[in-house]
């Protein structure tokens, strides 16, 4: 009896411990949710965090107009193209292109629908300091490499003459996590600096030269403003709504821009004036010509097999990502997503009409 | 394991050779209730070392790819190159064991302290509440340990103590305390993680130190021995191997622990001797990656490090077991 007893005991202390997994059980229970709910929704959908509040919304508003409901799962862009790639949903998500071998292993081709536009703020802590710091894409391309790590270094001096900086190291803070935050900046790094290129490259997760890694855009924002000295990097949603201090860059054309809405959406026209027709829309746009572009924007992409096997979840979806391009896109700013410009609209809804399904004319 | 940390305490178990009665199976014709019942348990018994294996086979296929690739390097390379498909898994294989440990340094002398404070001097009125809030601390959630880390541990480590260990007591001249002190570091790793294993030590080792005879502890006060002494001499040489599983069950959880972890150790690929360094542990580079991990070599490579974590866990577990039954040998217990 005691025995059984201690045994018992024995049980509660593994289920306690096993407290610290709750975020690997998330992760894992998400498309199990997705699955058991998918008697009740028409079209289910798997992918980035990113896009996540402003998909929930337009998924509202879509079943609210039209009845049709499309479950999401936001359990990130890997996660989104894995089951993409298995069929386990109707579309996936991603916020960063698929590559040519991801391509490859997915049951057929994949159309790539850029939804919004992302961007991400360079942000900063130099107590006492009030206005804007700038940077230029070296300057910030050598402090994530290591290479400047003084405040007061020379070349960050000569491009704010005016700022008080101060003698202290810089200390770097990036994502822990892979995410397409980390995908939008290195790739903007990589597009300016051939060291930060042939270095840690661009991806999800890099290898950073130095730094601090902070889990999630709390994570990096909560470490950035807690050290005097710190630098790093969040999207531009998280930056405004916590008020953070972000830095001007000087984009292609020689001017200084703080990161805005705009100033994503001019990045993408920049982009999508000189795209082909058939563009399979898996483009880079960080760093675009333009007067007003803030340089560090990126698409966040809507994953579609071209080839569908039900005619009736193609048909909902074609005409979902038809309201989204036109209705939707007019709700994007209201939660700081940057809208598409018109001329994407257009050039996406001619590869929309690739769709095909049985019966389709 | 609390179960044998039980046993140990009560030093009857170990010894005595008689059996257990097993009224299920010793008892002919008992009805087939009985024969249900014990197919039943039987298959509940088998099933948890089943699941441990079923896991384990899962694991190790699912690594096989990148031990395969990388070999042995794996536990040496300090790479993780999502971008290059290079991983090595040797800053989080060290980050996970030094963390651990310095968590049991902090935590076992404290809950220790708990634990005859309690058992021993507290009177009634208080034992009671204050074992109750210690046993508390278990029932917080990681994430919350995190937060805190983040907004009061951290601050504090990084004003107060972390300049006096380095400048005061000149400890920056080892290499153990050397270097910049940011706040996200391995000592706030251990610091949380010693905060969260204190109630698993404290509460067994209460439990054990409270089971032991009293006629134990009578024998020593009636040959003239202080309290301290009995205390010493009697009391915790009999509650030693008990109070030895309630520090292994401390170090599985420190081994294990994630969330709280990753908020707090600055999540560096790189090993570092010195304690104010940021460094990175198994559990939390699995939880950070594996959702955007995208490429097959990633993926198997985060299975690998999970790999790694089972066996490292597995012995150190083995090798605590050891270190508990040689002792209670040696005591003659």
């Amino acid at each position: 009896m005691r025995r059984t007893i201690w045994a018992a005991t024995g049980l509660l202390f593994v289920a306690c411990s096993g407290g610290g997994d709750q975020q690997s059980g998330q992760a894992a229970g998400a498309p199990a949710q997705a699955a058991a709910t998918s008697g009740a929704v028409d079209l289910t959908g798997a992918g980035a965090t990113f896009p996540a509040p402003i998909y929930k919304k337009w998924f509202l508003d879509y079943a609210g107009t039209t009845g049709v409901k499309i479950n999401y799962q936001p359990i990130g862009s890997g996660g989104g193209i894995r089951q993409l790639t298995e069929g386990t949903v109707d579309f996936g998500a991603s916020d960063a292109p698929m590559s040519d071998a991801e391509m490859a292993a997915a049951k057929g081709k994949v159309l790539h629908f850029p939804t919004v536009i992302g961007a991400v703020a360079v942000t900063y802590n130099l107590p006492g300091e009030q206005q804007s710091l700038k940077f230029t894409p070296d300057v910030l391309a050598d402090i994530f490499l290591g290479k400047i790590t003084k405040w007061n270094d020379a070349r960050i001096t000569a491009l704010n003459p005016d700022a008080k900086l101060p003698d202290t190291d810089i200390l770097v803070v990036h994502r822990s996590d892979g995410s397409g935050t980390t995908f939008i900046f290195t790739d903007y790094l990589s597009s300016v600096s051939d060291a930060w290129k042939n270095g840690p490259g661009k991806g999800k997760d890099v290898q950073w030269p130095v730094g601090l890694g902070g889990k999630g855009n709390e994570g990096v924002t909560g470490q950035v403003k807690q050290t005097p000295g710190a630098i790093g990097y969040v999207e531009l949603a998280y930056a405004n709504e916590n008020h953070l201090p972000v830095a001007e860059l000087k984009n292609q054309s020689g001017n200084w821009v703080k990161p805005s809405l705009e100033g994503a959406t001019a990045c993408a026209a920049g982009v999508a004036q000189n795209l082909a027709a058939d563009t399979d829309f898996r483009v880079s746009i960080v760093n675009a010509p333009g007067a007003d572009v803030y340089p560090i924007s990126s698409f966040t992409w809507l994953l579609v097999y071209q080839n569908m096997d039900s005619a009736d979840k193609a048909k909902k979806l074609v005409d979902f990502i038809t309201w989204a391009l036109h209705d939707g896109e007019t709700e994007v700013a209201s939660l700081d997503y940057a809208p598409l410009p018109p001329n994407m609209v257009d050039l996406e809804m001619k590869q929309l009409q690739q769709v095909t399904y049985p019966g389709k004319m | 394991m609390v179960d044998e940390v039980r046993a140990g305490a009560s030093g009857e178990a170990e010894n005595t050779p008689t059996e257990p009665p097993r009224a299920g199976i010793a008892i002919h014709g008992g009805g087939a209730g009985d024969r249900i019942y014990s197919v039943v348990i039987t298959v509940f018994a088998l099933a948890v070392p089943a699941l441990l294996l079923l896991i384990f086979a899962v694991v190790t296929n699912a690594a096989w790819p990148a031990l395969k690739t990388f070999g042995f390097g794996f536990l040496t390379s300090s790479d993780w190159d999502p971008v290059n498909d290079v991983y090595g898994a040797a800053p989080a294989l060290y980050g996970t064991l030094v963390s651990s440990f310095l968590a049991l340094i902090i935590a076992t002398p404290l809950a220790l302290g708990v634990a005859i404070f309690l058992s021993e001097f507290a009177p009634p009125w208080l034992r009671r509440p204050v074992a109750f809030l210690v046993d508390l601390l278990a029932a917080i959630p990681s994430v919350v340990y995190g937060l805190w880390g983040i907004f009061v541990l951290i601050p504090i480590l990084r004003s107060y103590v972390m300049p006096f260990l380095r400048d005061t007591l000149h400890l920056g001249a080892t290499p153990f305390f050397s270097g910049p002190a940011y706040g996200p570091s391995m000592l706030a790793a251990g610091v949380i993680l010693a905060i969260m294993i204190l109630p698993y030590i404290s509460a067994v080792s209460r439990e054990v130190l409270m089971a032991v005879p009293r006629s134990q502890r009578e024998a020593a006060l009636a040959l003239g021995a202080t309290r301290w002494e009995m205390l010493w001499g009697a009391a915790i040489p009999f509650a030693r191997s008990g109070i030895a599983g309630g520090v292994i069950l401390g170090l599985g959880r420190a081994l294990g622990e994630t969330m709280a972890v990753t908020m707090v150790i600055g999540n560096r690929q790189e090993i570092a001797a010195s304690l104010l360094a940021p460094g990175y542990t198994m559990a939390s580079l699995i939880a950070n990656q594996f959702t955007e991990a995208t490429s097959d070599l990633n993926l198997s490579a985060l299975m690998a490090v999970g790999f790694v974590l089972f066996v490292v866990t597995l012995i150190v577990n083995a090798g605590a077991r050891w270190l508990v039954w040689r002792t209670s040998r040696e005591a003659g217990i």
